[in-house]
């Protein structure tokens, strides 16, 4: 008899303890997001993209640069899944090539820029004085440098494998704009009590900075950083497109289209799967977006 | 009774949004209001005391549906036309709004928005009307009203924008004024000068008065009937003496037992209602006062009581058990059961040997005032404090209050900020804050910790309770966080289970509590309150002020409560400094200051504040204040408020010459009362 009674107390205490073993803010906002039909379909939807990009090459009898000379801009066969090229290139062979490079292109600057932005925008908003002036100055100096001018001179620099640099590149000349609006959220968040509680509760600045200010602008940071991955996979195709960006022989999704776009009237699997899947790519992202503002706001209600 | 009604709401229902989301904001409310008469509305937030206020002048936006019947002069509003409404309003039927600033057009001068409401209504020119609107200004007691009427909204300060808004009220010799909180936004001795203006032209126009607050002491003293509200219905309808003296609705007994009172001196715990107002959108089966209701019967949850007459004529209440209660002989303490003290008060040391947590010594903070873009330059000083001298010790609440703009929350932040002041000392636990290392301001840091006024910025909505309750704790080094936040969160009345929640997630006095949590979670030996519980309603504020003065005795901490409410500061502070324009005018024990105020801006602060008891408020006298407090950019000469005050005009002139060329200062009165003031003497103003 006594048995079962000494199990129900432990069970009782286990859910007394359970209720205090809080979540952290990460796994909250991984519930959260996974909770909603959304974000589970973007995410499913980008590593669907991943995984086609990283892992279709290996089954592809054609590497991107291989050549067919058997087979100029054929439709899509059991051969070429895609078709062919003017060159006989396979086009699902490129394509894949060019996802890879699109992919971590896009999404690396988007992190990067919208981290720069973050970053410096609160720093600069909250410190102001000295601080301000100078992350204010460089800002100001970056808004004007002509930043396709200097991705263009800087682009033999970018071949040989040296794409981080093209990524920290690109980032570099988007973050502006987003910091200017973080620092004067900043500002206003500053004088918000929670964050002068933190403050005479001894907490530095700088946690305070990651710990407060940036998670409340998560919202604002999301909603960028999505928008600046189509800003950089099409910063990246219009540069590839001048020739600059991704050099020959290598390819990305904007050098792809460029080239299909000539020849997508009477041949169009040379200019549709490529543009196919950068529609997928960007929809996909954008629906992560959707789902992790929500997921990361407390505030909004899940819809039933 | 004496005339016809001029103003008769019927069964009065407002709905926002359809089907199973519909919020109820009004169900059902009725009343009469007869030439002359002052009617108060009273009520908690959400309780649909605008809502109704809004639907009875036709202002309520489109997706509101409204039913029942409001009829002025024997006319249906209901329903009418635009144009027909758009006749009343203003000229039969006229509002003042809260929001004295939103409710003047900021671009145009004051005099022509009042001639522009008396041209809408009568055939008058233009000069006729620009002369009426400064005779008017004139009335609301304005001063220089020629010049005033050409200013514009900004250049004038709340008080005298709300009674620009009076005056353009009261411009059609209306029959009914409507006024919805006229006075929340403003401080007790503006607030005092605006309900004697209102008061005067109710006089003068011979209208009825609507008066919605939540002030139970404004209604005491203005009103002539008073209906109680509560989600939604009027829960209690009856002349200001039988629903104070013998209320019938546990509700009202509630509300009136969790007024802290300025006419009480001894240290007795508030009548809290427990639980929270329901929310419009979710009303409970039956009375919805049932689950928060002490007296509460089986009957109570089957059906809603209807407003019914009890024992004296026109007085209405909505209780099944309304006959057996009879306020009398029923005081709240006995029907809500006051908590008792858990512990006799600790005897503690004479003052005088207790050690000082908060020594305060001519602390000074002046603000440049800066004019240009480009090429700043001064252009003058705000003296926001200007050498603020007190001290605080051990086991003691001091209460520091002053109207707005007096310099107290600079005061407070110069004392949490922890860095050298521009001039004068601060201590806190005998360490001098301009000389510390960084360590010992992280020691002072865990020592000192701070509660905000309002609930909701004060926790990061975007972290956990357990977040914001770990974050103190992480800061200075500790491990094991758990049983911590557990105990935390059952000292402050709330459920560990909570901590999984966000601050959203909770009502605003349970958000509070969270505050006060996150500020003992360090165990710290002084706690600094900045208006505490001003951003909460009466019923939760009873349930805050008890448990701040219950962890005060039970964890032996000090508080400095800064507060505007002198009420709410008698009740929980044993001393109080009276700040005004940067300075200390009072100090001393709380009974002392309040029994026998010395300075004469104490008595008129005193004497404006209203008391929730008829009979005593009727018996007072007010010490009206003229004017608006000086700018702290040009204070005046020698005293700071010789500008303002009365005695100043009583003394002669010689003595006056002492009060424009030195500045007094804080001479002791006995004791360790003191008041800055050459000509202090006491006065009763309770």
């Amino acid at each position: 008899m006594t048995l079962p009674e000494e199990q129900l107390t432990e069970q009782r205490s286990a859910v007394a303890e359970a209720g205090v073993r809080v979540p952290s803010r990460g796994r909250v906002v991984a519930g959260r997001f996974f909770g909603s039909g959304w974000g589970r379909a973007g995410f499913a939807l980008l590593a669907a993209v991943f995984l086609l990009a990283f892992a279709g090459p290996l089954v592809s009898p054609w590497s991107y640069t291989d050549k067919d000379f058997t087979a100029f801009m054929a439709p899509p066969s059991a051969a070429h899944w895609f078709g062919t090229l003017q060159t006989g290139a396979d086009v699902f062979a490129v394509t894949m090539r060019g996802m890879q490079k699109s992919l971590v292109v896009g999404l690396l600057a988007a992190l990067v820029s919208t981290a720069l932005a973050a970053v410096i925008g609160a720093f600069a908003g909250y410190f102001l004085g000295w601080t301000d002036r100078m992350l204010t100055w460089v800002t100001d100096l970056l808004l004007v440098l002509p930043a396709f001018l200097i991705l263009a001179v800087m682009s033999p620099m970018f071949a040989g494998g040296q794409w981080p640099l093209f990524v920290f590149m690109l980032a570099l000349f988007l973050w502006m704009v987003t910091s200017k609006v973080v620092r004067g959220m900043t500002v206003s968040l500053k004088e918000r009590e929670f964050i002068l509680a933190a403050r005479f509760m001894g907490v530095s600045p700088t946690r305070i900075i990651f710990r407060h200010v940036i998670p409340n602008l998560s919202s604002l940071l999301v909603v960028d950083a999505t928008l600046n991955v189509s800003a950089a996979i099409l910063t990246e195709t219009s540069l590839s497109y001048f020739g600059f960006g991704i050099q020959p022989p290598d390819v990305s999704l904007g050098t792809l289209i460029a080239d299909g776009a000539k020849t997508a009237s009477y041949a169009p699997w040379t200019f549709w799967f490529a543009a196919g899947l950068l529609i997928v790519t960007v929809l996909a992202v954008n629906m992560i977006g959707d789902a992790l503002r929500d997921a990361l706001d407390p505030g909004s209600r899940r819809s039933r | 009774m004496r005339d016809e009604p001029v103003l008769t709401v019927s069964d009065l229902s407002v709905t926002f949004g359809m089907g199973r989301g519909a919020v109820h904001a009004v169900r059902g409310v009725s009343f009469d209001v007869r030439p002359g008469e002052v009617l108060g509305v009273v009520g908690e937030s959400g309780s649909g005391k605008s809502v109704s206020a809004l639907a009875v002048m036709g202002l309520l936006p489109p997706n509101a549906r409204v039913s029942g019947s409001v009829r002025l002069l024997g006319t249906e509003l209901l329903g009418a036309s635009d144009k027909r409404l758009a006749d009343f309003r203003g000229r039969a039927l006229s509002m003042v709004f809260q929001d004295p600033l939103s409710a003047l057009t900021p671009v145009y001068r004051v005099g022509d928005q009042i001639a522009e409401a008396l041209m809408v209504h009568r055939r008058l020119t233009r000069a006729q009307a620009a002369r009426r609107a400064v005779e008017l200004l004139d009335l609301v007691g304005i001063p220089s009203p020629e010049q005033r009427a050409m200013a514009f909204p900004h250049e004038f300060s709340g008080g005298m924008r709300q009674r620009a808004v009076i005056a353009m009220a009261i411009a059609n010799d209306p029959d009914v004024i409507i006024c919805d909180e006229p006075t929340t936004a403003l401080d007790v001795t503006i607030q005092a000068q605006v309900l004697d203006v209102l008061r005067k032209a109710q006089h003068e126009t011979g209208a009825a008065i609507v008066l919605i607050t939540h002030d139970l002491g404004i209604v005491a003293g203005f009103v002539d009937r008073v209906l109680v509200m509560y989600a939604g219905r009027p829960v209690e309808v009856g002349t200001v003496d039988e629903v104070y003296y013998r209320s019938r609705m546990p509700y009202t007994l509630g509300l009136l037992g969790s007024v802290p009172r300025l006419d009480r001196g001894e240290h007795g715990r508030l009548v809290p209602i427990v639980g929270n107002p329901p929310s419009p959108a979710a009303l409970p089966e039956g009375c919805p006062f049932s689950p928060r209701c002490p007296l509460v019967v089986a009957d109570c949850r089957s059906a809603e009581p209807p407003l019914l007459p009890v024992r004296h004529g026109g007085h209405l209440a909505a209780c099944v058990r309304a006959g057996e209660i009879d306020g009398g002989d029923l005081p709240p303490e006995r029907i809500y059961r006051a908590p008792e003290r858990a512990a006799p008060r600790p005897v503690h040391a004479p003052r005088e040997e207790r050690e000082v947590v908060l020594g305060v010594d001519g602390l000074v903070k002046h603000y440049p005032l800066m004019r240009g873009a480009v090429f700043k330059r001064r252009i003058g000083t705000v003296r926001a404090v200007d050498g603020v001298t007190f001290d605080l010790r051990e086991g003691e609440t001091l209460g520091l209050v002053g109207e707005s703009g007096c310099g107290k929350t600079t005061t407070l932040m110069e004392i949490l900020r922890l860095v050298r002041p521009q001039a004068g000392t601060v201590a806190v636990l005998g360490r001098d804050i301009s000389a510390l290392a960084s360590s010992q301001r992280m020691a002072i840091r865990r020592d000192m910790q701070v509660v905000f006024q309002d609930p909701m910025s004060s926790l990061d909505p975007r972290m956990t309770v357990y977040d914001i309750l770990a974050e103190p704790l992480r800061t200075h080094g500790r491990r094991d966080l758990g049983p911590r936040i557990q105990e935390l969160l059952s000292l402050v009345g709330l459920e560990p289970r909570h901590a999984a929640r966000y601050p959203q997630d909770f009502s605003g006095g349970q958000r509070q509590r969270i505050g006060i949590a996150r500020a003992l979670a360090l165990s710290p030996r002084l706690i600094v309150l900045d208006e505490p519980v001003s951003a909460l309603d009466v019923s939760i504020q009873a349930g805050v002020i008890n448990l701040l003065e219950e962890l005060k005795e039970r964890l032996g901490l000090s508080y400095l409560f800064v507060a505007h409410d002198l009420a709410v500061v008698r009740h929980i502070a044993d001393r109080v400094a009276v700040m005004y324009l940067g300075r200390i005018a009072e100090v001393g024990a709380v009974g002392r200051v309040y029994d026998s105020p010395m300075h004469p801006y104490t008595q008129a602060l005193l004497s404006a504040v209203p008391i929730p008891d008829p009979e005593k408020e009727r018996a007072r006298r007010r010490i009206l204040l003229e004017g608006d407090l000086p700018s702290p950019a040009s204070p005046p000469s020698g005293c700071r408020f010789r500008t303002r005050c009365p005695l100043f005009k009583a003394i002669g002139e010689a003595e006056r010459l002492r009060c424009v060329d030195e500045e007094p200062r804080v001479r002791p009165m006995g004791g360790d009362h003191g008041a800055a003031c050459h000509y202090a003497e006491s006065l009763d103003v309770l």
